[in-house]
């Protein structure tokens, strides 16, 4: 009977033992498999990891959907329009929408104004706007808070709160219609944005160590030697990122060169807000066939050739735009 | 030596600082003055007279606050866009706020690709301008139709009260591009979320802090600042966008018979007057939360 026991205990204990290493076992592998789908503390999980890019794809595609409807719609051709069986995929490669549209916003000349008229306030506005944040930066002077509000506001007032007295002046002037309409206002720190600059500007060169600046002043330089020959250089990643900035910015602001330029340059946004009107002088309706009719897919090519400079520039410059604000580093402190 | 009677010498010092630190931003200071100033307060001076626009120059007839009773009063239209300009601000800015949070935190995660998503949340800061938004949404484009269109959302558009129904059929409709105005905020969030110290996150998870709550306790805090600048960038982006109706009745009423310059001031000051009662508010709500983490 003892012996039984005992014999049966002994047992019991080495299968115990068995259940035991091969729960521990399983459990390790459990544990494995849920690290693999779920995560641990030293990396994601595939489930998790799958999760988030199917959201991010998701919602990529969600974002580039009026651009790829743009695109594709673009591309086809009157019957494919036409085609209630033809949404994604046209029939054939059609170009003759981007021929009209090219000739509809006159494209060369448009886009040489679109260029000159992004291109010289934001330089001149980038200049100003970092001579002012130098300033607000290095120097302590009374009323510098006021002076920070005053920024703030300027960049709080709608544009049609200061825009009709500057237009009625500038047509007194003569100047309607010209670039200097849009070169003077950049040029006092007043242009498009103006206030972002100058706190991007501000923010940079508050976070230069100064010890360079002293160094050169001991040794006699002027304020403005040393802002134009250390402070300058080092900033010189600012100062691309406002500039690209600023230029698409002008780029896209209707509302200013609408009213600034009206009767003088014509930029592309401008050329293509009044597509209609110019496709009717081109091809007048009544005198064309049903396929030189203005169409979706005409405008929707204009409307691409209008965005085409800016998606080269950012696919070219693409790490100065996604960088940016690590680079000037505005997160609002 | 005491405080009062500093040395000549350090006096002199600050002087010349704040005359060179005055010769940096003179040039603002008259660029404000001549750009922003003067005519702001020729705008409110329009918006007190009549204005006439003559080959030779501007008439003005003195007629008191008759714009602005006219606008708030006379004209329908204003009062309905105000009310309709304000609801849709409140209800995108947050929706931008929590968009760009949520991505920032997926980009801020260590994965392979994420540049090529940067990317292309980036991407509509770079070609939305006025006139192309109107094609697009002219065209459809800016909509799932399948979610505009289905009947469901037409019967839930049409159970809602007339001053509601605007505002969120705008949402419905305009959907993406609600989204499309994240980009900058995007990259303000990431660049905040890159700041706060790992070290913090490590701490909380070593005394058994889930992920969950770390987000709650830890990443969301941190954001507070942040909130407040986004936001207000949120506000003045919206408000200044040439597409906004507000913004077009005004620019028509400009260049309209009926309407006119001094008319258009007047309504210009009361979208300026409710667009910082909107930026208070916000201000207000996201100060107060950020007081009391």
């Amino acid at each position: 009977m003892m012996t039984f026991h005992l014999l049966k205990k002994t047992d019991l204990a080495g299968w115990q033992a068995h259940l035991g290493r091969m729960l521990s076992e399983r459990r390790v592998f459990l544990d494995r498999v849920r690290g693999f789908l779920l995560g641990t503390r030293a990396h994601y999980g595939l489930l998790f990891t799958l999760l988030v890019y199917a959201l991010l794809v998701a919602i990529g595609f969600v974002y580039l959907y009026p651009l790829l409807f743009m695109l594709i719609t673009s591309l086809k051709s009157p019957a494919d329009l036409l085609n209630p069986m033809v949404q994604w995929v046209p029939t054939e490669l059609y170009l003759g929408n981007y021929v009209k549209a090219f000739r509809v916003l006159n494209y060369p000349s448009t886009l040489m104004a679109s260029i000159l008229v992004s291109v010289v306030p934001s330089v001149l506005q980038t200049v100003v706007c970092s001579i002012v944040g130098y300033g607000l930066a290095r120097y302590h002077f009374p009323g510098k808070s006021l002076l920070f509000v005053l920024i703030l506001v300027t960049f709080i007032i709608p544009p049609q709160n200061t825009v009709i007295p500057q237009m009625l002046t500038y047509r007194q002037l003569g100047l309607l219609g010209d670039l200097w309409a849009l070169v003077l206002p950049a040029l006092g720190g007043q242009g498009f944005r103006s206030a972002i600059f100058i706190l991007i500007f501000y923010q940079t060169f508050i976070s230069l160590p100064k010890v360079l600046e002293e160094a050169a002043r001991l040794d006699g330089a002027s304020e403005a030697r040393v802002f134009l020959q250390i402070a300058v250089p080092t900033a010189l990643p600012a100062y691309i990122v406002s500039v690209i900035f600023s230029i698409v910015w002008y780029w896209n602001e209707t509302y200013l060169t609408v009213i600034f330029l009206e009767g003088g340059i014509q930029t592309l946004p401008m050329q293509l807000s009044r597509f209609v009107q110019a496709y009717q002088n081109l091809y007048p309706p009544g005198t064309v066939n049903i396929f030189d009719r203005l169409n979706e897919a005409i405008k929707l090519a204009g409307t691409f050739l209008n965005i085409l400079p800016l998606l080269v520039m950012y696919f070219v410059l693409q790490k100065w735009f996604v960088e940016s604000v690590e680079r000037t580093g505005i997160t609002g402190e | 030596m005491s405080a009062p009677s500093r040395p000549p010498v350090s006096l002199r010092y600050r002087t010349r600082q704040a005359l060179q630190g005055y010769g940096f931003v003179a040039i603002w200071i008259v660029g404000f003055f001549v750009f922003t100033l003067v005519p702001l307060v020729e705008t409110f001076r329009y918006s007190l007279n009549h204005v006439l626009v003559s080959a030779t120059g501007v008439e003005q007839t003195f007629i008191g606050w008759q714009n602005y009773t006219r606008a708030l009063f006379t004209d329908p239209t204003l009062v309905e866009l105000l009310i309709e300009y304000t609801l849709e601000t409140l209800l995108s800015v947050p929706i931008i706020m929590i968009f760009s949070i949520i991505i920032a935190l997926f980009l801020n995660l260590k994965l392979p690709l994420k540049g090529i998503f940067r990317t292309v949340f980036f991407l509509p800061v770079v070609i939305t301008s006025g006139p192309v938004i109107r094609e697009l949404v002219s065209q459809g484009a800016t909509t799932v139709p399948q979610i505009a269109q289905s009947p469901l959302v037409l019967d839930f558009l049409a159970q809602l009260p007339r001053a509601l129904r605007n505002p969120v059929e705008y949402l419905m409709t305009s959907f993406i591009l609600i989204l499309w105005f994240s980009g900058v905020q995007i990259l303000i969030y990431l660049a905040s979320l890159q700041k706060i110290d790992r070290s913090i996150y490590e701490a909380a998870a070593i005394d058994g802090a889930s992920a969950w709550e770390s987000f709650w306790k830890i990443t969301l805090p941190s954001l507070s600042t942040t909130n407040i600048v986004v936001a207000v960038y949120t506000i003045i982006t919206l408000s200044h966008f040439s597409e906004n109706r507000l913004v077009r009745y005004i620019y028509a009423q400009t260049y309209d018979i009926k309407g006119g310059i001094g008319y258009a001031s007047a309504m210009s000051f009361l979208y300026f007057a409710a667009l910082v009662i909107i930026l208070l508010i916000v201000f207000l709500t996201l100060r107060s939360r950020a007081a009391r983490v």
